[in-house]
């Protein structure tokens, strides 16, 4: 396409928008509503995914050492876990480490067990590569020798990978759901200015217009549908995560768990938003166009 | 040239849109097809600029087989034709100057080509101070020229007009057929289809009568009806 073409094309098709006033409109408004689903469904499911993954990466296997086990053993037993498939990372806390722990977090009057009176034991707490691993790094580590008792946090453990594998899932059929149904809506609403302007087209076919040339500037008049579509739910997206973020973020100051940081994420979740617009804009009017361009036989 | 060999087009009803047509238009005549309604003039034209496709036999339109031809050729095959239509087909958004400008834009002409070729048709055809006025602001006759500017804008070899005077009163009839008469005296081959009696009796050319999609008649200088 010659420059010139394409400098027609982009005038023409701003020049249509202006034109077609209240189907731009509508189509704008069909985009707008689409996007603003598609962004707050993707910040709360890129979130989801992040807390999760905050919250699976702490998923770690307890390794209590029996009491009576030499240093020597001790580090035998080390060597023996740093060897089994997943490990990532191994960490000893002492058994008075341990009470410590206790006592902050239940109080002064656990410090009665300290000294010989502790109860509780050594402990090697070790972090896998995949927090699914850890289950099965538990149950190997439970088989050595010296090894009192391996803790994953079993059962729910096991819930949370199945709820965050559930969520993913079923966050990307829906987004998936939800982009189809956009392309759709779209669609439709670009047809009726298409089918508006289809004495214009019969025109254009008749003066010896090829497809392509007939095409473009109701593709770009789609892109430019989905990217002023976009305006609104980035805006939204934008004022309502940076407010949420704040309040969010207090609630989890305390756990090792975020969010995404506003500054990062919604540079992204901006521009992916204006792309999707473009995108299902562009895509929705030339499926629209499909039609009007073929020929009778 | 235009060349018809056996062509049947076939609408899936009773009647035949044509029935083993053949006919030969040579460079620079000028050919009326008569007939009456439903008869098959409008299904010859469509056919010639591939608005419509044969069922079966032989168009050649030039240099281009338009009974096999492809969906990439059929836009080059239509910037060879001019078509100029009873309802005019302006587009009512537009100036008179944009809307011929826009047959030459399609083509990817360059600016300063456009804006040269637009005034010198509007000229050929008398309208060169109405340039700047949208179609509604002109009389019925006056969108026939513009129709017609625009149809010769690319300086096409053939003129196809579908009743071009069948929306205008006699004087403007008369004032299009001059403007017909003209470029065919150019070299440019017209064929029209039309049911103005007056104006194949008065402007004598070769007529062709078609009657249930098949040629009936091919008298040169013949009148509307058979004599």
């Amino acid at each position: 396409m010659s420059k010139l073409t394409l400098k027609r094309h982009l005038t023409e098709s701003l020049r249509n928008l202006k034109r077609n006033g209240w189907m731009t409109t509508a189509a704008i408004a069909a985009v707008t509503v689409t996007l603003l689903l598609v962004g707050v469904l993707l910040s709360i499911l890129l979130n989801v995914n992040k807390v999760a993954n905050d919250v699976q990466n702490d998923v770690e296997v307890r390794v209590f050492i029996d009491r009576k086990t030499t240093d020597k053993q001790q580090q035998d037993l080390k060597k023996k876990l740093s060897n089994i498939d997943g490990v990532d990372s191994i960490s000893f806390s002492s058994r008075k480490k341990e009470l410590n722990n206790v006592v902050g977090e239940y109080g002064k009057e656990f410090r009665l067990f300290s000294g010989d009176d502790n109860p509780l034991y050594d402990v090697y707490v070790v972090k896998t590569n995949d927090p699914k691993d850890t289950i099965n790094v538990a149950k190997t580590a439970e088989k050595y020798r010296h090894v009192y008792q391996a803790q994953y946090g079993g059962a729910s453990a096991k819930k949370l990978f199945n709820v965050v594998s559930g969520i993913r899932r079923w966050g990307m059929i829906i987004s998936i759901l939800l982009l189809f149904v956009a392309v759709f809506l779209i669609s439709n609403t670009i047809r009726l200015t298409i089918l508006s302007r289809s004495n214009e087209i019969s025109i254009m076919r008749l003066v010896g217009a090829t497809n392509g040339y007939i095409r473009w500037p109701f593709i770009l008049e789609g892109a430019w549908t989905g990217l002023f579509g976009s305006i609104i739910p980035i805006l939204v997206v934008d004022f309502s995560y940076g407010w949420m973020y704040n309040v969010v973020s207090q609630s989890l100051q305390s756990t090792n768990m975020s969010l995404l940081t506003p500054h990062t994420f919604l540079v992204e979740i901006d521009l992916l938003l204006a792309l999707i617009g473009i995108g299902i804009g562009a895509l929705g009017a030339a499926l629209s166009m499909g039609r009007f361009l073929k020929l009778k036989n | 040239m235009i060349e018809f060999k056996n062509v049947v087009k076939d609408y899936g009803n009773e009647v035949l849109g044509a029935d083993r047509l053949s006919v030969r238009i040579d460079q620079g005549e000028f050919v009326y097809i008569v007939g009456p309604s439903g008869a098959g003039k409008t299904t010859f034209i469509k056919l010639m600029y591939h608005e419509v496709g044969a069922t079966s036999g032989e168009i050649r339109v030039n240099d281009y087989d338009v009974s096999s031809i492809t969906n990439k050729e059929v836009p080059f095959l239509r910037r060879e034709l001019g078509v100029v239509f009873q309802d005019f087909k302006l587009l009512p958004r537009l100036t008179i100057f944009e809307n011929i400008a826009y047959a030459l834009q399609v083509i990817e002409k360059k600016p300063e080509e456009v804006e040269k070729r637009v005034n010198e048709v509007l000229k050929q055809v008398g309208l060169k101070d109405k340039a700047q006025n949208f179609p509604n602001e002109i009389s019925g006759g006056e969108q026939q020229r513009v129709a017609i500017a625009r149809a010769m804008a690319n300086r096409p070899g053939i003129l196809i007009a579908d009743e071009p005077t069948g929306n205008l009163d006699p004087d403007t009839s008369e004032e299009i057929m001059e403007i017909l008469e003209k470029i065919n005296q150019d070299g440019t081959t017209i064929v029209m289809a039309t049911h103005n009696s007056n104006m194949v009796n008065e402007h004598k050319h070769r007529v062709l009568e078609i009657s249930a999609g098949k040629i009936i008649r091919d008298q040169e200088g013949g009148g509307y009806e058979n004599e």
